[in-house]
């Protein structure tokens, strides 16, 4: 099969690392299982059933329900993508479309930088600046909302850069006949562009939500983490991440189990998001 | 869980070269720290195994690898497990050294004991704040929302922002078994990690409380941070009055030991409890013992 030995040392070196590369996930999720099991074999449906969040090292002393967590790294995720999402498109757009060529170059360097400041930066300016802010409208301040806007923040980098290189792989010719039919530069975008890269705007939005829904450092800081549904904008909430940063150190037995678990469902969610616009993207 | 398979390999050295006893490894919970490869210069050489409080253990750690530094021979072992552990294993012998992160009661007056330093938290509030001081029972009604608006207090006018502490810190500990709250009873605005985190959230909220160790607070307060260490029944919130006792939400930290130590564990003993580590003590929010 080999004609030359170099072929075959490629071929057995990119192998390898193929095998390295996907047995990680194999190992974090046998990890995360091993560990996680107590609680769920234990706890069950208690993980969502029980009323409050008050774990302890044994299953009959404290109270497990994760629910009011999950709702709030869901409503954080959402309300991020929700901001960053158009805001990234439409910025992905400019560079691409209208800004002239020494300014996209520019801008694009700008996004790149933002995507490179560490999430504690993001989570410190969050805490001593945004906060403040939002508790003059309605205290305390650290709330869903301070959280949505610094995770939309943090990710829209990625959806922009994302966006834009989908955006330029764009056959020229096809942009070359919808001018020659006379369209203008909007119509181009709208009826050509969008729905040609649309595979790659949801690869990039994809990617944003993955990111904001695994977001720790900053969520920490910046949302209050009472667990708690939230009833408003600016109540508090705590993300199944920001739990696990916040007791992991601290926890023993039953609690510590509990915590993998949501590291767990962390996991699930983030593979259901990659199925789900695999799905969608194929569809369209 | 890499310290895991650290703790494994170290105890199967251990037990190769047949220094000091072996141990069983725990499933969670436990750390280690290990001196170099260097050669001997000490006379001093073995394990010495430590456990208990997790509020305890990470000073600990740091006092073993110290300890470690200056005597290469030695490892301590550090794995926590509650105060409770601390002292059945101290008392069984499963270990050299257990962490209790409270005064002893008087059924464990057969263990030795050694305080190394003392853990205070104080009620902060932001430098505007008209308030200086608050009783118990002020502080336990804002906690569980009897009173929610400063006003109420003899403050200004706004709703107060309560900060709470996530579940397990020690300082949670400390501040419900002063106030002898139970965690559920208490209703937060915002849950925060660590102490720094407390003060910045107070020091940018002009209606929050919170509460902190005492040792970060002053730091922070001696370094121009707008905040404000509320008096407890009268008394000062100070690391003077922690260290001599007289601030009420405090507590000792204690090793103990089934009979009086000696050798090795005296030496390592001596060591936890000598000016030599009140750095680490500082370091790590608590207020050394002056002797």
């Amino acid at each position: 099969m080999f004609h030359w030995k170099i072929d075959y040392l490629a071929s057995s070196l990119v192998r390898t690392a193929a095998v390295f590369a996907c047995s990680i996930v194999v190992f974090v999720i046998a990890f995360l299982t091993r560990e996680a099991w107590p609680a769920i074999s234990e706890l069950g449906t208690r993980l969502l059933g029980d009323e409050s969040w008050h774990p302890k090292a044994t299953a009959t002393a404290g109270t497990f329900g994760i629910g009011p967590i999950i709702v709030g790294s869901l409503t954080v995720t959402a309300g991020a993508v929700a901001i960053a999402a158009p805001v990234g498109v439409t910025s992905a757009v400019f560079s691409e479309y209208y800004a002239p060529r020494g300014i996209a170059v520019v801008y694009r360097r700008l996004v790149e930088l933002l995507a490179g400041i560490p999430s504690v930066v993001f989570g410190f300016w969050g805490l001593v600046v945004l906060a403040p802010w939002i508790a003059r409208i309605s205290p305390p301040g650290q709330s869903l909302l301070c959280g949505m806007l610094i995770v939309a923040i943090m990710i829209l980098p990625t959806i922009m850069l994302v966006v834009q290189s989908a955006l330029a792989t764009v056959p020229r010719i096809y942009l070359e006949g919808a001018v020659a039919l006379g369209m203008g530069r909007w119509s181009v975008i709208r009826y050509v562009v969008l729905p040609t890269s649309r595979r790659g705007i949801a690869t990039g939005v994809m990617l944003g939500a993955t990111r904001a829904v695994g977001e720790t450092m900053a969520v920490v800081m910046v949302c209050g983490n009472v667990v708690k549904i939230p009833q408003s904008l600016f109540d508090p909430v705590r993300t199944l991440t920001a739990n696990m940063a916040l007791e992991m150190s601290y926890a023993l037995g039953m609690h510590r189990s509990a915590l993998f678990s949501s590291g767990l469902m962390l996991m699930l969610a983030c593979a259901i998001a990659i199925l789900s616009t695999h799905v969608w993207s194929r569809r369209a | 869980m890499k310290n895991g398979y650290e703790v494994m390999l170290l105890v199967s050295l251990c037990s190769l070269s047949g220094c000091g006893p072996s141990s069983s490894v725990p499933s969670d919970g436990q750390s280690t720290t290990r001196a170099d490869e260097a050669p001997q210069v000490s006379g001093l050489s073995g394990t010495i195994e430590v456990t208990g409080s997790s509020t305890i253990a990470p000073l600990m750690m740091e006092i073993g690898k110290r300890f470690e530094s200056l005597h290469p021979a030695v490892r301590i072992n550090v794995q926590m497990g509650g105060s409770s552990r601390g002292i059945g294993d101290a008392r069984q012998g499963l270990a050299e050294i257990g962490m209790v992160s409270r005064d002893l009661k008087s059924d464990e007056a057969d263990l030795k004991h050694f305080a190394i330093a003392r853990d205070g938290v104080c009620m902060i509030v932001h430098a505007e704040n008209p308030l200086s001081e608050l009783n118990r029972n002020q502080v336990i009604d804002i906690y569980t929302r009897k009173v929610a608006n400063w006003k109420d207090l003899g403050g200004t006018d706004g709703k107060i922002t309560v900060v709470n502490k996530a579940e397990g810190r020690s300082t949670l500990e400390v501040f419900l078994d002063y106030f002898k709250l139970k965690a559920e009873q208490i209703e937060a605005d915002i849950i925060i990690g660590d102490n720094e985190q407390g003060v910045k959230t107070v020091s940018t909220s002009p209606s929050a409380i919170g509460y902190v160790s005492v040792g970060t607070a002053q730091f922070d307060k001696d370094a121009g941070v707008p905040i404000k260490l509320l008096s407890i029944g009268g008394v000062d919130a100070t690391v003077a009055t922690v260290a001599d006792g007289t601030f009420p939400i405090s507590r000792t930290l204690n090793l103990v030991t089934k009979d009086e130590p000696t050798g090795l564990v005296k030496q390592f003993v001596d060591f936890a409890t000598s000016p030599d580590v009140h750095d680490l003590v500082r370091e790590l929010a608590f207020v050394p013992l002056e002797n």
